[in-house]
């Protein structure tokens, strides 16, 4: 049975990472097409997608929607997490479901929606537009979040501080959002996590400038290329690197 | 079924701290065995030993005479009663008692029958077809206790199972934990830091800290006659004095040296040991008793805490001549 | 006070996806005459969905895909989580698991771009199946709705691995002591105890694998090829080439029902506050 077990796991992490290592390993293909036989190790397809303007104004783009968004589904979450948690509001069932709702809705009915209205209203298509629906998917989860983690010790603490003479505002900036900084910061992460490999709201409610799933997507209609190969690693790269990043600056500290 | 439990100098090292330092213990077959202690003591290190959920770093543990070395939990003749009580959520009352008749291939007549049975035995009975979720906490434990039961086990071992019940339960579960014992006859040895639990329910009681023992007994015993100082102030409040040469802070006793060492209920104007005319400094009322600091005219620093009849009228400032009818002197 | 903070969040929420949604269902009942929309409560594009041959068998399409691959999903990843959870020592657990679902962090189009290159026709699958003799002629994987469901599937292991396995350490390790301490073997433990417990999380992921799977654009229209369309691929070939709003809502509005009625089959099981 032990045995069975650990190749169950080898044979497991064998099928992850397949794609991965084929993805990695043939951006360094030195010709056309990334695909075997592996015909030489060459950076060129590094330097030329690096170069690439197009996909550079992505790439800040990209982190523009994300950082915006996720912030503000995050100052709205955690409001309304306080609220209903500490404050017994009418109907307060009812906004919960309503507030999670998104999270059940396809992206792509989302994105069709937001198109539909901003089509009748007139408004022009751009990264706001784009950031509007990233917040509406990643509203949920920092609501979500923020709300399981509101616990009584919170509660004490803030009424200590009201109690101290605190108007609202304050407890809730001084109190409040750093006793839960490590959910806030979570959910932050995972928002943007969300938001900058999002791809069909953001490629139905952009038009000139795009962010770069959109980016990666045009060049995918082109055909199979190292180039190609190149981007998808970079940007896993990157985000490996934020996890780890993450994992040992934040998570480690916060236990 | 019953048997005793046999610990022979058994040590559990973790890394570098030892938890039991060459533990030996003899249980008697249909005894109810209670490990004392403050925590970190190694009473539950001991437990989970005795229960094969650990396996001593050195040592035997034998059980009905059986050396119980390498067998898993689900092969020896115990059962435990976790401190949470870890009912299956899933299952109704009497699924959860007939569980291990079930692990034994006993027929589902039988099983459900047994599980009636117990159930009754606890104070359950007809409510089989509930589920834990619908249950207090004091029946949870009740469950938990049948379903232990239920397998017939040699020894059972039961983990803290008052710890999270409130005081008036306790007294109670004390009360039919130890009818059901005396009932079944199986050996129970029980974990728990109270003291007073101890001698409510104990026919033995064995008082640990920092891995070894530190005490064994009736309660009776270890109280009226503690055999170590950290024994003697575990068990219940006691004045320590001590004694050199025949001479005490507050005068000449006829003790050997060592510590004296007198419980404050063994402090009255009557007395074979004489303290002295006595100051009283404050009085507290403590409903069954009146609670008396007090500090003797020869040792005016020294403060000795006495429990009075709850009817004595007596002032701050008053002099009492005391003394004491009972007293051990242990070495310091 | 209260209405005060939780305004923003409703108001945002009520603007930008109650209001879209509810136009969008309006429009599901508009028509098209030529280029231009015409309102009304034309409930036409419903009965073309339900009577056109491609659209049923583009939602009869999701409906397979989406079942096999969540079904395949769970009994993959089950085990998986099971295996980190109780079989890998304490101190490499989260590395185990971090390893398990590393490929996550590759953005989602270039991951089933990946897939495409392994699966293809000059990829590393049949490469490797050619010159170890198994096939004499490179298999047709990319582009059918087999590389579509390897793709989906490669995803939602990853996924359900992470949820599951949050699901199997939050058990209290007491409830398998005391299985074995009644008398029960690792495996016995395992079927009476465990997934019995474990069932409402495995539920839960199951349910948000069907949401996110039935309702993805990206993965078949990379690695299905043309033959066989999904319904989101439906909606967005209804968007693009003839601009036909009212139809795509329509159907949008049909995905929404599929969902819906697949949140009542499982809502017995189901917390949603518990993923």
């Amino acid at each position: 049975m032990r045995a069975l077990s650990w190749a169950y796991l080898a044979v497991a992490y064998a099928f992850v990472f397949l794609p991965v290592v084929v993805l990695v390993a043939f951006s360094f293909q030195d010709g056309r097409l990334p695909v075997p036989p592996f015909q030489g190790f060459t950076l060129d397809w590094y330097g030329r997608v690096l170069g690439e303007r197009d996909l550079m104004e992505a790439l800040v783009n990209s982190a523009l929607v994300a950082a915006v968004s996720s912030l503000i589904a995050l100052i709205l979450g955690f409001l309304a997490a306080h609220a209903l948690a500490r404050v017994r509001l009418p109907g307060s069932v009812l906004m919960r479901g309503v507030l999670i709702a998104p999270m059940t809705v396809s992206y792509l009915i989302i994105a069709l929606g937001l198109l539909t209205v901003f089509n009748q209203a007139g408004v022009r298509l751009s990264l706001w537009t784009a950031g509007v629906g990233h917040v509406v998917i990643n509203l949920p989860l920092c609501f979500a979040i923020t709300y399981a983690a509101m616990g009584d010790h919170q509660k004490n603490a803030e009424r200590a501080a009201r109690d101290l003479g605190a108007p609202e505002w304050k407890v809730l900036l001084l109190v409040s959002a750093p006793m839960l900084a490590a959910p806030l910061a979570a959910a932050f992460f995972l928002s943007v996590t969300f938001s900058w490999d999002e791809f069909i709201i953001a490629f139905l409610l952009t038009r000139f400038d795009v962010t770069l799933p959109v980016e990666i997507w045009s060049m995918l209609r082109s055909g199979i290329s190292p180039a190609t190969n190149a981007v998808g690693s970079l940007v896993f790269l990157v985000s490996v690197t934020l996890v780890v990043l993450l994992e040992v600056f934040v998570f480690r500290r916060v236990k | 079924m019953t048997a005793g439990v046999s610990i022979r100098a058994v040590t559990q090292r973790y890394g570098t701290a030892l938890a039991l330092d060459s533990v030996d213990l003899e249980i008697a077959p249909g005894e109810f065995a209670v490990l004392l202690g403050p925590s970190g003591c190694g009473k539950t290190t001991l437990l989970n030993i005795i229960g094969g959920f650990a396996e001593p770093t050195s040592g035997n543990v034998l059980i009905g005479g059986r050396d119980m070395g390498g067998v898993a939990p689900k092969d020896r003749p115990t059962t435990t009663v976790f401190q949470d009580y870890a009912l299956f959520p899933h299952m109704t009352l009497a699924e959860n008692v007939g569980f291990g008749l079930r692990m034994r291939g006993v027929a589902k007549a039988a099983r459900e029958a047994k599980a009636v049975e117990m159930l009754a035995l606890v104070g359950l009975d007809g409510r089989g077809a509930r589920r834990p979720h619908e249950l207090s906490g004091g029946q949870r434990q009740r469950v938990a206790l049948a379903r232990a039961l239920a397998v017939e086990p040699d020894v059972l071992l039961l983990d803290e199972p008052l710890g999270a019940l409130d005081l008036k339960l306790r007294r109670a579960m004390q009360d039919e934990l130890k009818a059901i014992q005396r009932r079944v006859g199986t050996t129970f040895v029980h974990v728990t830091h109270d003291q007073e639990e101890a001698m409510a329910i104990a026919d033995r009681i064995v008082v640990m800290n920092g891995g070894r023992i530190a005490d064994q007994g009736p309660p009776r015993e270890v109280y009226l006659r503690p055999k170590s100082l950290f024994s003697a102030g575990f068990m219940g409040e006691v004045n320590k004095v001590p004694v050199k040469g025949g001479e005490a802070a507050f005068g000449p006793v006829a003790v050997p040296d060592g510590v004296l060492c007198i419980r404050p209920e063994a402090i009255s104007e009557g007395g074979s040991l004489r303290l002295g005319p006595c100051r009283v400094v404050e009085t507290v009322f403590f409903g069954t008793h009146l609670r008396a600091h007090v500090a003797p005219e020869a040792a005016p620093g020294l403060r000795l805490v006495v429990h009075l009849p709850q009817g004595a009228e007596v002032e701050t400032g008053a002099v009492l001549d005391l003394g004491a009818t009972d007293f051990v002197v242990l070495e310091a | 006070m209260g209405w005060g903070l939780v305004a923003p969040a409703l108001l945002w929420t009520a603007a930008f996806f109650l209001l879209p949604f509810a136009a969008m269902v309006a429009l599901s009942f508009a028509h098209m005459e030529g280029r231009e929309v015409v309102r009304g409560f034309d409930p036409g594009n419903y009965v073309r969905i339900f009577t056109d041959w491609t659209m049923l068998k583009a939602l009869l399409n999701s409906l397979e895909i989406t079942v096999v691959v969540t079904v395949v999903s769970v009994v993959l990843a089950y085990p998986l989580a099971a295996i980190i959870a109780f079989r890998v020592p304490a101190r490499w657990q989260r590395l185990a698991l971090l390893m398990a679902v590393l490929p996550f962090w590759t953005s989602y189009v270039v991951r089933s771009y990946a897939w495409l290159l392994v699966l293809g026709q000059n990829g590393v699958v049949n490469k490797a199946l050619l010159w170890a003799g198994v096939i004499g002629e490179p298999l047709e994987i990319a582009a059918t709705r087999t590389a579509t469901v390897i793709g989906f599937v490669h995803f939602f292991v990853m996924l359900l691995t992470l949820t599951i396995y949050a699901n199997l350490i939050q058990l209290s390790p007491n409830y398998a002591r005391a299985a074995a301490d009644l008398g029960a073997g690792r495996w016995q433990t395992f079927r009476h105890v465990i997934v019995p417990l474990t069932l409402p999380g495995v539920v839960t992921g199951a349910f948000l694998t069907f949401v996110l799977c039935i309702g993805d654009y990206i993965t078949p229209q990379i690695l299905g090829g043309n033959a066989e369309l999904t319904l989101p691929q439906l909606i967005m070939l209804q968007m693009g080439r003839s601009g036909n709003f009212p139809l795509a809502s329509a159907l949008s509005v049909v995905l929404m029902a599929v969902v819906t009625l697949a949140y009542f089959a499982s809502s017995r099981w189901l917390r949603l506050d518990r993923v």
